[in-house]
């Protein structure tokens, strides 16, 4: 491999480059009317403009994209995260080119994009998935005896919803009924397809996420867990590894399904299955990211791996340079996701960035993606840095964090900054107890 | 008369209501999308739709008149 196009933009394009520099691999960006300007664009060996702003236009756009790395010569494509990542007729077209898609192959991603087939994968191979009907159901009776048979709470879930609209929990049949009328109102209005599902409803669950990486010659190994609960409009907002509320033998079995469901498919690559766990610890597959995820670096910090290079080595067909006892916790990571948005509200706030001094502090490492005098629009993700911070102990982290934070100057937009530095305070967080409701019980509590 | 304000910048993705519709207080009449998140903005007031201002594809500013209700 000698030259890589990376088919995305902002942090996670920068994020590769660096990879690819310290190995000696060429880049290309690509880059939209927008973001002339990011450094991403300057970083990059080459440079290709390829359309206006909106991502249908430009980032979505294959036939642009495909041209770029042609022209390029660029002989393998790295799609970052979103966009194109988990596309399964992308990545087929860029194999089709002759080109490197650096990811698993695309029957795996178009496997595992499907929710039912991926949830009928994981049963079939032994991983634990969460109680519920395996195809939508037609009428509100057979939602009642679905629910029935697995028990209440239940959630109602569109099929094509996302991003929490289209969903809504159930506590009895009542309930249940009501939900249906109005819920398939909405899906049919919002969506355009009313199918409906009915699945167990974990009560005060944690999200946790296993990193795995497998290569074309059938090792597999697991980097252990990311716990990811701390989520608004069921978007991650702060990560860390390990898990505050895993104990080793739930850790084991977890990290064991997630090798397990990444055999089952035969993954080639680096990609994470991500868990919904109980009070209890009894855990449950949610589905499988195909793809390089967003809070990569919390498992890179911890474990002193780097991911990306991963990527490289596998895609380039060479064994994993590591076995399983290779990986091991070094240090506590957290990783804090700076959006442009309002800290109270949590909705976004594009603009010009006037001023931006991230912190410069040991064990505090910044991913991002602009500078002084950055036009933040709205037409992508509202993300603007990560900061992930290490500590020889969780507290040690948190306390680093909360330092960083009080050190990073953004003016002219507003920033969740706030917000984080409100978690860090927090007595459950600190303390480390905490479940996917915690924003909604700091809003609750606060409001009384 | 009440007048629906966007409570964020963004791009209008979907209207839920038509002219003439009877409205609820709280029921969402029209979709925003910025930054890849969407947002529903819900009428503040029981009424009739009797102005829509905003059209799929607009972008609009946080603070711009989406919908009248009366």
């Amino acid at each position: 491999m000698r030259k890589v196009l990376i088919a995305n933009r902002g942090e996670i394009a920068r994020r590769i480059i660096r990879t690819c520099k310290s190995e000696g691999v060429a880049t290309v960006a690509v880059y939209s009317d927008a973001d002339r300007d990011l450094p991403f664009v300057r970083e990059a060996d080459e440079a290709v403009h390829i359309g206006p702003p909106p991502v249908p236009h430009s980032y979505l756009n294959v036939e642009a994209i495909i041209g770029a790395a042609k022209s390029t010569g660029a002989d393998a494509i790295h799609p970052g995260y979103g966009l194109l990542s988990e596309n399964e007729a992308f990545a087929r077209r860029v194999q089709d080119e002759g080109i490197v898609f650096i990811g698993p192959s695309p029957e795996v991603i178009g496997q595992m994009g499907d929710k039912l087939t991926a949830r009928k994968i994981m049963q079939k191979a032994g991983v634990p998935v969460v109680p519920g009907c395996e195809d939508p159901v037609e009428t509100v009776d057979e939602a009642a005896q679905v629910a029935a048979t697995i028990g209440y709470p239940v959630m109602l879930k569109a099929s094509a919803g996302g991003g929490g609209i289209g969903m809504q929990i159930c506590r009895d049949e009542e309930s249940l009924r009501q939900a249906y009328q109005s819920l398939r109102g909405r899906a049919k209005a919002y969506f355009g397809n009313d199918a409906m599902y009915v699945e167990k409803y974990v009560e005060r669950p944690h999200h946790i996420e296993v990193q795995i990486a497998g290569d074309q010659h059938g090792n597999v190994l697991h980097l252990l867990e990311r716990e990811c609960s701390i989520q608004r409009r069921h978007q991650k907002v702060l990560e860390e590894s390990p898990s505050p509320f895993l104990d080793p033998a739930t850790r084991e079995l977890l990290c064991q399904s997630a090798v397990q469901a990444a055999q089952a498919v035969g993954y080639t690559g680096v990609g994470t299955v991500e868990f919904i766990v109980d009070d209890s610890k009894n855990f449950y597959f949610l589905e499988m990211n195909t793809r390089l995820q967003v809070e990569h670096p919390v498992t890179e910090e911890m474990t002193g791996l780097d991911l990306v290079s991963m990527q490289l080595a596998i895609a380039n067909g060479e064994s994993l340079a590591i076995g399983q006892e290779d990986v091991k916790v070094l240090r506590h990571a957290i990783e804090l996701r700076v959006y442009a948005e309002d800290p109270v509200t949590f909705l976004p706030s594009p603009g010009t960035i006037t001023l931006y001094q991230p912190p410069a502090m040991e064990h505090v490492r910044i991913d991002d993606g602009v500078q002084n005098g950055t036009q933040v629009t709205p037409f992508y993700d509202p993300m603007i840095a990560k900061v992930i911070i290490s500590g020889t102990t969780r507290e040690e982290a948190v306390e680093r964090a909360r330092e960083a934070m009080q050190n990073f100057q953004i003016t002219g937009i507003k920033t969740n900054i706030p917000f984080l530095l409100e978690v860090l305070s927090d007595e459950r967080f600190c303390e480390g107890v905490y479940t996917t409701w915690f924003v909604q019980e700091r809003a609750a509590k606060s409001n009384n | 008369m009440k007048q629906i304000a966007a409570n964020m910048a963004g791009t209008v993705i979907n209207v839920l209501v038509q002219l003439g519709d009877e409205v609820s207080e709280g029921q969402d009449i029209l979709v925003l999308e910025s930054m890849k998140m969407e947002v529903p903005i819900q009428s503040e007031v029981v009424g009739k739709v009797i102005e829509i201002k905003a059209n799929i594809g607009d972008f609009v500013n946080d603070g711009d008149v989406l919908v009248v209700v009366e």
